[in-house]
């Protein structure tokens, strides 16, 4: 008897996944249309535009430069710092405009997420300041603007072990998706939107995870793996990006 | 005080035989004391001890307006405050990212996990509902406040009840509680907090200070159901291979299991 409710569950888990639509109309593990741009800020060492779709997000970074306040020096390497912002027009209700305690944590997390790849060891007492500024907004800012900051730093000539790309996995109901827009981040039937942005290196070493929502252990090691496949095609866009620079 | 390099090396290297300083395994808490009922004068109140790592944990509320994307729910709002008092490391003034990081963590282990049902404390939609405020003050910091700040929210939470609110006056009557508890989720929906942290290439929970210093990798997540997780954040420096990300989920599991026994007393 238990035996036939499991397998109809099965059965039901399994129509339901295949029948399973994006309002997108996008297949489950499909990316929106990406573009990557880079030296959009003249001024800047280095920059970049990354946009997911209807996200867009802008990076430049300054330096490696002297560390101001000095106190924050650090005499035995350079340090990575990044400022995360949203422009107070690019969501449909206008934000303040000014540093949140959630664009103080992204950029923290951004730090993190982009730590790993930078080698600025040897350039004791400087920083190398990363500006990420979201234009427009469509959910995955936070990833569009990782996407960003490694390419403006790879534009700006800083050492650095690899490039990092980053997704965000959603899980609508139950079924995962890549690449989650805001339609599908307000999801609400089932078991609701969980939001899993995760940040990798080309060698599938993770940088970064966050997760709000409502996933099985068992599930979220799929979900690792769908955003492995996602972030290798974000990597190809940001390496078309640095080549058509330098071409 | 800074932990010294010569220290962490040797946190490592002792790590490396599975060994800890204090001679606790890997996986092993520092003993948990909890105590509620710290405040008279809040609403709900608990002090967390982990070792010597100790934080207070207070609940207030008051009657708001809703948000504008929540017209039917009451509001939560968790803040955090590294005391001067708790080390010298912590100094006055704006909240630090440490301290943001700390209350934003802790809000969406609760949030997220829907721990308190706050369509259940709206009063008038659209006009009139409840908001809870957690706020999380450290007393002595000796590494791990992360997961002793989430302990102490449940507890005080689980401690608190709701004020008199006069219906003629539309106000609160403070000083004043109604019998009843704030609605929230039983046993085995609780999110358990619980960080990992890597040290070298070992994985251990509840680091002391030193520990957590030496440590460049942390994963802090909130399970309920003993496998199922409602938010997560990597945080520090260094990368994980996907391999250990699944040693972490797996150590994970096994820390709710050993956490539960100990909390459920205070969480019936």
């Amino acid at each position: 008897m238990l035996k036939e409710k499991f397998k109809q569950e099965w059965e039901q888990d399994k129509m339901a996944k295949e029948n399973f639509k994006r309002a997108s109309g996008r297949k489950v593990d499909e990316l929106r249309p990406m573009s990557a741009k880079v030296g959009v800020v003249p001024n800047a060492d280095g920059s970049a535009m990354f946009s997911f779709g209807d996200t867009i997000a802008i990076a430049a970074v300054y330096g490696p430069k002297e560390m101001h306040p000095q106190h924050s020096q650090n005499p035995q390497s350079g340090e990575l710092r990044c400022t995360y912002n949203m422009l107070s027009f690019s969501v449909t209700e206008r934000i303040r405009p000014g540093v949140s305690r959630r664009s103080q944590e992204i950029s923290k997390i951004t730090e993190w997420a982009l730590k790993p790849i930078v080698m600025i060891e040897d350039y004791p007492s400087t920083v190398v300041d990363v500006h990420i500024n979201i234009l427009q907004a469509d959910a995955s800012t936070r990833c569009a603007g990782i996407n960003a900051a490694a390419l403006a730093l790879a534009h700006a000539g800083i050492p650095m072990k690899n490039l990092v790309s980053s997704v965000s996995i959603g899980k609508l109901d139950k079924q995962l998706v890549v690449d989650v827009d805001k339609n599908e981040e307000d999801w609400e039937e089932g078991e609701g939107a969980t939001d899993i942005p995760i940040t990798m290196t080309p060698d599938g070493k993770i940088t970064h995870i966050q997760l709000d929502g409502k996933i099985s252990t068992k599930e979220l090691k799929e979900a690792v793996e769908l955003a492995r496949e996602a972030t290798k095609k974000i990597y190809e866009v940001q390496k078309q990006a640095l080549k058509e620079e330098f071409k | 005080m800074e932990t010294l390099e010569l220290t962490k090396d040797r946190i490592k290297q002792f790590l490396s035989e599975g060994k800890r300083f204090d001679g606790r395994k890997v996986d092993e808490f520092r003993e948990i004391k909890i105590e509620t009922g710290v405040s008279k004068k809040a609403e709900g109140s608990a002090r967390v001890k982990l070792g010597k790592t100790e934080v207070i944990v207070g609940i207030k509320m008051d009657v708001s307006e809703p948000y504008p994307d929540s017209q039917d729910s009451g509001n939560l709002m968790v803040t955090a405050e590294l005391l001067p008092l708790s080390s010298s490391r912590f100094e006055n003034g704006p909240p630090r990212i440490e301290a943001i990081e700390l209350g934003r963590i802790t809000d969406r282990g609760i949030r997220e996990s829907k721990f308190i049902d706050l369509k259940r404390l709206c009063i008038k939609e659209g006009e009139k509902v409840w908001t809870i405020f957690v706020d999380i003050y450290s007393i002595n910091d000796d590494g791990n406040l992360m997961d002793a700040a989430a302990i102490g929210a449940l507890i005080a939470l689980k401690d608190a009840k709701i004020p008199k609110f006069d219906e003629k006056t539309e106000k609160v009557v403070y000083g004043e509680w109604t019998k009843d508890k704030l609605p929230l989720k039983k046993v085995n929906d609780i999110p358990i907090q619980c960080t990992i942290h890597k040290i070298g290439d070992k994985l251990i929970v509840d680091p002391n200070r030193e520990e957590e210093d030496t440590s460049e990798t942390r994963v802090t997540m909130s399970i309920s159901n003993g496998n199922v997780i409602h938010s997560m954040q990597k945080g520090e420096q260094k990368e994980l291979t996907v391999q250990e990300f699944n040693n972490v989920l797996d150590l994970a599991e096994k820390n709710y299991k050993n956490l539960i026994p100990k909390l459920e007393k205070y969480l019936k």
